[in-house]
Formats: structure tokens, C-alpha cells, sequence
């Protein structure tokens, strides 16, 4: 009964998860690494292209460590992960590490307001069907959630440009926001919107914000599709359970039952849910970004991907890995300080 | 003693299944004044579906119909079935309580006991936090537990089980109520604590003048604790006796049950089968 | 020869195994039967069985050939749904789409499924640290996003629908080996386990005969439910232009056509899109109603 120390409780599970998140890390930059070495395309040949005379290739193979063993090779390359040297992109022909600082808030900023979104939305849906489950407010939820399993998230977004911009008129197009505004803002925090109103741009912020209103938005279903679900199979389960029939027999309302008492027992496994749907949609945003010509990780992955631009493309993968693998640390350490049987 | 406390009549709870309709109480009457009656029977006998069926808490695929339970709380005679779901609200903790058989499900494991406590009184009287904190501990105390303070802040997986069973009484009578039905109270429990939290239950229920209806399959412990006894099986009751007389019990079901304790005196002989007539179900 | 009869089937203390199987079966269909969402599901995934089947004699047009004399026509009476910039008629693409994507799903199960459960049940069997090694290495998969790697494997094996159909399976097992491997761990425990052994039951014998049945029904859900994401991730590398090639009327890269005719000739992109819909939403609907009825803790 006496509580064991805050050491034993938290902090050891958490370091044996860092270490284990540390090995998945290092498996991550192998399967990297092999990717770009069975690579097809020859990495000189395509830094300096087709035509360049024999000796200047070989210099090059030479310096960039491409003619030593492979075992060596993926020593220097985790190396230099680990110093933040993903090499230049061919593409700007900047280091892959400041084009990536570059790209990666516009994609947080609309994952963000997406999960939002989601949530503001996904978990009272979630609760309603498993209160109806069932009868015909269960199936519609559920089918919402399920059409958002099953619309592919770079159709639903060219819909929406056809419907709300071309057709209404009621968002603008693609991009962050209007050109005409495009020079009054600085990066400062990357994020625009912010950006703007920290300079006092309120014309630029608004339109920044309505540009954020359609991608956010489509992202958002899918995150509100997976959060209803999981909040409705939860609560389903919570609410067979026995301190519930207590609860009743107590003489709550059934608004205070399902409310307090069931979901007060999901919110701990939401934290979870919601946590890896934000990591779920950095997955989305390729898509999304591709097709509201967004400039963030997502697209710069597929525009270095379509350009063969091998250096950009595994810096890329290897951020978004690191960004998975860190919120999964996150959710467990939430788990963990939040659910009082963890403590 | 007068039996208008609560009667049933012709209680029936179906179970609508896809093999079929399954009746798991099959019109069972009884009545209780403000006593200890009890209830006894095997798993699937029906007897804490009748509990729960009073409550109105069967819940959906099964179903309740009776010719009338008839309760009679000191806020006047109501009929059960037809109350709305409003007033059933009011009647569930305010007046009807019911301690379920396992503290470690039954407690809601992300509250504190103490906060749990607190809102069964706050449910059914319009006071504020702070006295229902006070009400809240001096229930803890009622029910026998030292440092009542600390255990209030403790969650359900840091009391032992029997203190769970004690926070859960407390829980169920903060209200008031005139009626607790105890659904294998005891089961659950290490067999050293059993006996203190059925003298808790006893002293409680007799100090308020409450009703008691024990559900329970330890057909010894109903006989020594209760004033009458009600023996289903099939879910009907076959036998209704008052529980000093039990060991003269005449149906044949009830007889097996007794002829199957062993008793420390007589000679470990071969133990009874008990035979079961599947026309008690029907008779 | 018994008849098959619903008395028979519903038999409280059934004569043979086989009746005990059928029996379950039955409850299992009339549990499933009574759910709209599920049985909706079965109905798309037949619809699309029967129209791969027959897509030769369904198409109304040649998916194929231009015809440029008719390019981008609206939806009318003869193009039900328009024609592309070749001229050539949507419905009969969509129709010709369907064996490619039946095609693309089957082989993803087929590859993945028997992958992930061989994998899953290994390490939940022996545990130790076969289990350690093997669990590292889903995790190392799981760490990406599915559609990330598969774009990153698809650029290296260049583009093209045999090699997004084997990235979308090498980025497919490790969920169904997690599965496969969590089920074992509690089957592992059980006591008809220890029984097998001590009647000297080889582990080749357990695993295959007893603990990979009871991984099935988990598996089946798992599968159908998962079918709808490989439709999207497949469609997904077909839009980048990274799936199938042109001229096969893959959906995806249809839709990827139609984009650079969004605003004007609408129907371009967006009757393939509504085709994907429909189909994974079937997958969804009929996993979602499967699960209802297989996974106990559903219900």
C-alpha cells in the first residue's frame, strides 16, 4: 500500500523505453541507409550529373566515403546523423537539416489545428454511438468515421478545392497565403499565422488563417474518423463495466454516468490515441500538402522523391521517424503520469 | 412486524437472445417490511437479477415485466415499474441502495474513494463540497475505518479489499436509503474480514431502521444472519421459511442443500448428490 | 447424410464436431446477417468480384484506345460518366480498374497475412529472446509511417504496380505479427498448450494446429479492415505516379489525370475517387461488421 518511490514507479519504465526507442532509432537509420544504398541511381552520378568526366566522379566517390566498405559507410552515415548532417539537397542545393527546419512548421501548424479539430469533434462522437450503441445514431457515427477509413485524403482534398474555392468560393485556393501578402511576413516562429500577428500583419494573419480553414479541415476528418472510433470502442467497453452500474445505482444521471464516470476512465487511453493520430497525420500531410501545393515536410519529401533527390528524401524519412518514435514516448510517459493506477 | 416495505408480484426478467428467449426469473411474489430477508439459491437461480430488476437496472437485451413492485419509502408508495426515469433516479442511493460483490470493480478505479462517497450524498442533498467532504468521513468512520482523512484521498486499487467493501457501504448509505440490497456481499473477501463487514451491514441497517435484502449462495450464513429466507432455484422461490426454521425446510431442493453442508460433528461420510426435478421450474 | 436443418444447427449438445463448427457458424451468420453495416460490406465486396469477373463483357467502350475526336466530353447518355483527355469513356476504365484493384488487395494479403502470423506466433511462442529480436525489428517498421516508406521503396525499386504492390506489403506485416504475437501470448498460458506437450506434441505441431486457428478469427478482421488502407496507400502511389503506369487504368492515377482538369472537366478526377470510396469503405463495412461477430470482446 505504501506508494513505491517517484523512481520506481516512472522513471525506470521510462528509460528502459527510451533505450528501447533508441534501438528502434538505430534500426530506422539501417533501413534508411540500405534504401539509399541499393538505390538504382549512382549518388555521384546524380550530384553532378550524367556528362561529368571519369576523374572528377571518382574524386567524388572518393570524399563522400562511397568506396569503402559498407559497414564503414553506415558508421559515417550514423555518424553524421547524429552530428545533424543529412548532406545537401540537390534540389536547393542548401543542407537537407535547413531545408527540413524550413519546410517542417508549416506541417506542424496544420497537423495542429487538425488534431484540434479532431478531437473537439472525434471524442463527443465517439461517445454518443457507444451511449446508442446500436441504433441509428451508432450507425451514422460510425459510418462518418468509416467513410473517413475509406476516402482517399488527395481526392477528398481536390473535391473540396472544386467545392468551397472553385464552385463557393468560400476558402481560397492553394498555398499558405495570398501572394499579394506573401513579402510583409517574416519567419520568425515558422508557424504564419503567428508570424503575422507577432508583426502586426493582421491583413496577412487573416488570410493566412482562411488558407489554414480547408487543408486542416480535410486532415481533421481523418484524425476525428480514427478518435471517434476508438473513443466509441472504449466507452462501449467502459460502460459494461461494474463501478458504472454502481454509478447508477448511486442515483446519477445517465449524463453524469457516461460523462464523469465512463469517460473519465478513457481519457488516459485517449491521450494515447490522440497522440499517435497527430503522428498519423504527419503520414497524411504528404498527400494533403501535394495537393494544396503546401510548402511542408510532406511535399518537400515527395518533390526530393520525384526528383530523385535520395539525401532530401531520407533526411525527411528519418525526421518523421524521429517525430513517431518521440510521440510514442510521449504518449507513454502521459500514460504514465496521468492514470492513477500508473503512478 | 408489518410487510409493506417493498412487494413484488409476479416478477419475470427475459433474456431476449438469438437462441431464443431466456426467462431468468419466472414470476416470482414475495413481501418485506423493515427486516433482513434473505435470499439464497445457486449461480443462475435468478437471485441477483431480482435485485437488480428492482433497481430497474437489467440491462438491454433483457427485460422486466411484473404485475407491480410496490415500494414504500418515507417518501410515500410508489409503483417501480411506472416510475419515470426521473424518479427512479431519486429512489436509486436516495431511497434503494445495493452493495455489489467485488470492492475491485465496483469502485471507480480514476476517483478517489472519498470523492465517490461525497457525490452519493450530493446526488440527493443540495450542499456543497465542503459538507459533503464532512459527511464523507464521518461515514468513513461509521463504517469502522481509522485515519478516515487519508483513506478519503485514496484511490480504489490502494484500499484492501475488505475497506473497499466498507467504502462501498458507506457509499451506499451516505443517503440515507430505506432499503440495501447486498449482492453477495462477502464473497469476495478473505473469510477474516467477511464477518466484520457483515456486522457493519447489521449494525448499520438496524441503528436505521432499514430494510435488508442479502443475496447470497452460503445458505449458513443467511440462516444466522437474516430473519426470513427465500430459496430460489430456476428462478422461482420454492421455499420461503423464517430462518430459524430453515433446517425444517420441506421442499425437496432445499433439503438437498442442507443435507450437502458437512457439519463438524457428524462423521465425514459420503457427501449427498443433490438431485435437481426439472418440474420445479415448471410447478 | 444428416439434414442441414436450423433445429440441427441450433442443437444444445451437438453429435459431432462438425455440427458443433456448422452450429457456431450459424450464430456467427445470424449475428452477422442482423447487422446492416456488415452485410452492406459484403454486398460492395461481391458487387466488386462480380464486376472484375465480368469486366470484359461489362465495359460498354475499349478502355484502352484514344479517341481523340471525343476528349473530355461531359457525363451524357452514351458516357455515363464522360470521357478522359484521350477521349476514352470513364466507366469503362473504372470498370477495367477493378481486376487491378481486386488484384492489388489479394496479393497484399496473400503476401502479408501468412508473413506477420508466422512472424507474430514465433516470438509469442518462444519468447526469450527470439521474441526480443523479432519485436525490434516490427518496431523498426512500425516507426515509419506506412506511406513514407513505401514512397521511399517504391523511388528505389522504381515506379511501377508490381513494386508498390511489394512496398505496401513490406511496410504491411508488422501489425498483423503485434496481433498474431499478443493472441499467442495468452493462448501460450492456457492449459490445453501444456496439455499438448505433455503428450509430446511437437512446437511445429502446436503452432500450426492450435495456437494458429485460434489467430484466425482476429486475423480475418485484421485483413478485411486493413484491405481499405492498402487501397488508399496503393491509389496514394498512383497519384504521386509512382504505382501503376499509364495506359492501365489504375484509379489512383486517374484521379492524378483528372487533377490537371479539376476545375473545368470535374468528372475527370472525380468519379475514380468516388470508385475507391465505395470499394475500401466495403472492406471497412463488412472488417467492422466481422468484428462484431468474431472478436468476443466487441460484444
Amino acid at each position: 500500500m505504501a506508494s513505491a518511490s517517484l523512481g520506481q514507479r516512472v522513471v525506470q519504465p521510462v528509460v528502459r523505453l527510451i533505450v528501447s526507442l533508441a534501438l528502434t532509432f538505430f534500426g530506422l537509420l539501417l533501413v534508411t541507409f540500405i534504401i539509399g544504398r541499393v538505390m538504382p541511381i549512382d549518388p555521384a552520378l546524380a550530384a553532378l550529373g550524367d556528362r561529368a568526366p571519369a576523374d572528377v566522379v571518382d574524386r567524388f566517390r572518393e570524399e563522400m566515403g562511397l568506396n569503402l566498405p559498407l559497414w564503414q559507410q553506415f558508421i559515417v552515415y550514423v555518424t553524421k546523423v547524429f552530428e545533424g548532417d543529412f548532406g545537401r539537397s540537390v534540389l536547393s542545393s542548401r543542407p537537407v537539416l535547413e531545408d527540413i527546419a524550413r519546410v517542417f512548421p508549416a506541417t506542424l501548424e496544420l497537423a495542429t489545428v487538425a488534431t484540434l479539430l479532431g478531437v473537439a469533434l472525434g471524442v463527443p462522437m465517439g461517445v454518443l454511438a457507444a451511449v446508442h450503441q446500436g441504433r441509428w445514431p451508432d450507425h451514422v457515427i460510425r459510418v462518418v468515421g468509416l467513410f473517413g477509413y475509406s476516402v482517399p485524403v488527395f481526392w477528398l482534398g481536390l473535391v473540396g478545392l472544386l467545392v468551397f474555392y472553385a464552385k463557393l468560393d468560400w476558402v481560397p485556393g492553394p498555398g499558405r497565403i495570398n501572394i499579394a501578402y506573401q513579402d510583409f511576413v517574416d519567419p520568425i516562429t515558422g508557424v504564419m499565422v503567428i508570424d503575422a500577428m507577432l508583426q502586426g500583419e493582421w491583413e496577412a494573419a487573416g488570410s493566412a488563417a482562411r488558407h489554414l480553414i480547408l487543408p486542416s479541415s480535410i486532415l481533421a476528418y481523418f484524425s476525428l474518423a480514427y478518435i471517434s472510433r476508438m473513443t466509441r470502442s472504449f466507452m462501449i467497453e467502459q460502460l459494461k463495466q461494474e463501478y458504472i452500474t454502481t454509478a447508477r445505482v448511486k442515483g446519477a444521471s445517465e449524463a453524469r454516468v457516461v460523462w464523469r464516470h465512463a469517460l473519465g476512465n478513457v481519457a488516459v487511453p485517449l491521450t494515447t490515441v490522440v497522440t499517435l493520430s497527430y503522428a498519423n497525420l504527419l503520414e497524411g500531410s504528404v498527400l494533403t500538402e501535394t495537393v494544396f501545393a503546401w510548402p511542408g515536410l510532406g511535399r518537400y519529401i515527395t518533390d526530393s522523391l520525384l526528383n530523385a533527390d535520395m539525401n532530401a528524401v531520407l533526411g525527411g524519412t528519418i525526421v518523421v521517424g524521429l517525430v513517431f518514435v518521440s510521440l510514442n514516448l510521449l504518449a507513454d510517459v502521459l500514460y504514465r503520469t496521468l492514470d492513477p493506477r500508473a503512478r | 412486524m408489518s410487510f409493506d416495505l417493498l412487494s413484488v408480484e409476479n416478477l419475470r426478467v427475459r433474456f431476449h437472445l438469438d437462441k431464443g428467449t431466456v426467462e431468468a426469473v419466472r414470476g416470482i411474489s414475495f413481501r418485506m417490511g423493515r427486516e433482513k430477508l434473505g435470499i439464497v439459491g445457486e449461480s443462475g437461480s435468478g437471485k441477483s437479477m431480482t435485485g437488480r430488476a428492482i433497481l430497474r437496472l437489467v440491462q438491454k437485451p433483457g427485460s422486466v415485466t411484473a404485475d407491480a413492485i410496490r415500494f414504500n419509502g418515507r417518501s410515500g408508495s410508489r409503483d417501480l415499474l411506472t416510475a419515470s426515469p426521473a424518479e427512479m433516479q431519486a429512489i436509486r442511493g436516495g431511497q434503494i441502495s445495493m452493495v455489489m460483490q467485488d470492492p475491485k470493480f465496483s469502485l471507480n478505479p480514476v476517483m478517489t474513494v472519498g470523492k465517490q462517497i461525497a457525490e452519493a450524498y450530493r446526488i440527493h442533498r443540495k450542499v456543497g463540497r465542503t459538507e459533503a467532504r464532512e459527511r464523507a468521513i464521518a461515514m468513513l468512520k461509521a463504517v469502522r475505518i481509522r485515519d478516515p482523512e487519508a483513506v478519503f484521498n485514496r484511490y480504489p486499487h490502494e484500499v484492501s479489499g475488505g475497506m473497499g467493501q466498507r467504502i462501498m457501504i458507506a457509499m451506499m448509505l451516505i443517503p440515507d436509503p430505506d432499503l440495501l440490497i447486498a449482492d453477495e456481499p462477502t464473497s469476495a473477501l478473505d473469510v477474516t474480514v467477511q464477518t466484520q463487514v457483515l456486522a457493519i451491514i447489521d449494525d448499520l441497517v438496524t441503528e436505521r431502521g432499514m430494510g435488508l435484502i442479502l443475496i447470497s449462495h452460503d445458505l449458513n450464513l443467511v440462516a444466522s444472519f437474516c430473519d426470513r429466507v427465500l430459496v430460489m432455484y430456476g428462478g422461482r422461490i420454492v421455499e420461503e421459511c423464517r430462518a430459524k426454521d430453515l433446517h425444517a425446510a420441506t421442499h425437496p431442493y432445499t433439503r438437498g442443500l442442507l443435507a450437502a453442508l458437512p457439519t463438524i460433528d457428524a462423521p465425514p461420510g459420503d457427501l449427498q448428490v443433490l438431485t435437481r426435478d426439472p418440474a420445479w421450474m415448471h410447478a | 447424410m444428416t439434414l442441414i436443418s436450423r433445429a440441427w444447427l441450433l442443437a444444445e449438445t451437438p453429435q459431432s464436431r462438425r455440427q458443433a463448427a456448422l452450429g457456431q457458424a450459424y450464430l456467427g451468420w445470424l449475428a452477422f446477417q442482423r447487422n446492416p453495416i456488415g452485410m452492406a460490406g459484403l454486398a460492395i465486396i461481391l458487387a466488386l468480384i462480380v464486376v472484375s469477373a465480368l469486366s470484359p463483357i461489362l465495359m460498354p467502350f475499349d478502355p484502352i484506345a484514344a479517341d481523340t475526336a471525343n476528349r473530355l466530353r461531359p457525363p451524357s447518355g452514351t458516357h455515363w460518366f464522360g470521357t478522359d483527355e484521350l477521349g476514352r469513356d470513364i466507366l469503362s476504365r473504372l470498370i477495367a480498374g477493378a481486376p487491378i484493384t481486386l488484384m492489388i488487395v489479394v496479393l497484399v494479403a496473400v503476401l502479408v497475412a501468412p508473413v506477420g502470423l508466422a512472424i507474430g506466433c514465433i516470438a509469442g511462442y518462444y519468447g526469450g529472446w527470439i521474441d526480443r529480436v523479432l519485436m525490434r525489428i516490427t518496431d523498426v517498421f512500425m516507426a515509419f509511417p506506412r506511406l513514407i516508406l513505401a514512397l521511399a521503396l517504391v523511388a528505389v525499386l522504381k515506379p511501377g504496380l508490381e513494386n508498390a504492390i511489394l512496398a505496401i506489403a513490406v511496410t504491411g506485416w508488422p501489425p498483423y505479427a503485434r496481433m498474431a504475437r499478443a493472441e499467442t501470448l495468452t493462448i501460450r498460458q492456457s492449459d490445453y498448450i501444456a496439455a499438448m506437450r505433455q503428450l509430446g506434441a511437437s512446437d511445429a505441431r502446436i503452432i500450426l494446429f492450435h495456437v494458429v486457428p485460434m489467430c484466425l478469427s482476429s486475423l480475418i478482421v485484421r485483413v478485411t479492415l486493413d484491405m481499405a488502407g492498402v487501397i488508399l496507400t496503393a491509389a496514394g502511389l498512383g497519384f504521386l505516379g509512382l504505382g501503376a503506369q499509364p495506359p492501365l487504368p489504375e484509379w489512383g492515377a486517374m484521379i492524378s489525370t483528372g487533377r490537371r482538369f479539376l476545375l473545368d472537366q470535374w468528372w475527370v478526377g472525380t468519379f475514380p475517387g468516388l470508385a475507391i470510396c465505395i470499394v475500401s469503405l466495403g472492406f471497412n463495412l463488412l472488417g467492422d461488421g466481422l468484428r462484431e461477430v468474431l472478436d468476443p470482446k466487441q460484444r
